[in-house]
């Protein structure tokens, strides 16, 4: 492929990939309880470094720099997920509880519809 | 130039994320928000490293991957369990952290 091509496709990856990480850190910042900014966390983590990562892979060409990524990548993907329900979990069991809409909630505890 | 503007954000979302590891009301907030700084610098070591035209420094960054995944479970393994170990008392529900 010729270079302006990869240059971008680059640039398509990157710039997703940036306002990501910028949202998901701005929603870590402003979002109200740990539950809800487990939500911030995951999109730094999955999506926003995935298609950093998947940007990079296009200037990489093919070869050992390529292999590195797809394995960075592959431990992101799988990791950061297994830790963050690790630490949901470690929340419940220490009895933090999740900040809820107190009136929607007890609707759907008497059996009616919201 | 597409390496700067992927540097500029992450270093943005470093500062935002330890601000919440500095700010949070509880510890779990400060382990997700280092959590989260870790894999920012997975990325941004990454990064510099094509920045600078040596994409050694991607051996780092794997390196750092696993660390973080590590350290992050250890330290809500202690969180949890108040041990590293799996005592007596912490074997409610062994294995399951």
């Amino acid at each position: 492929m010729p270079p302006v091509l990869l240059d971008l496709l680059t640039w398509l990856f990157v710039i997703p990939g940036a306002l990501l990480l910028i949202i998901g850190a701005v929603g870590m910042i402003t979002l109200p309880d740990v539950f809800a900014r487990m939500h911030g966390a995951g999109i730094i983590d999955t999506l926003g470094a995935e298609l950093i990562l998947i940007g990079l892979m296009f200037q990489s060409g093919l070869g050992i720099v390529t292999v590195k990524l797809a394995l960075i990548l592959a431990f992101v993907f799988f990791t950061s997920p297994t830790s963050t329900y690790a630490l949901a979990r470690a929340c419940l069991n220490a009895g933090v509880t999740p900040k809820v809409d107190q009136e929607h909630s007890a609707a759907i505890s008497r059996g009616g519809r919201s | 130039m597409s390496f700067a503007v992927a540097t500029l954000a992450v270093l943005i979302s470093m500062i935002l994320v330890l601000t919440r590891a500095l700010l949070g009301p509880t510890v779990f907030d400060r382990i997700l928000a280092v959590n989260s700084f870790g894999t920012l610098t997975v990325l941004l070591i990454a990064v510099v490293g094509f920045l600078q035209g040596r994409p050694e420094f991607l051996d780092l960054a794997l390196v750092y991957a696993l660390i973080n995944f590590i350290g992050t479970i250890a330290v809500t393994k202690f969180i949890k369990f108040n041990d590293m170990g799996h005592g007596q008392e912490a074997g409610r529900d062994s294995g399951d952290i």
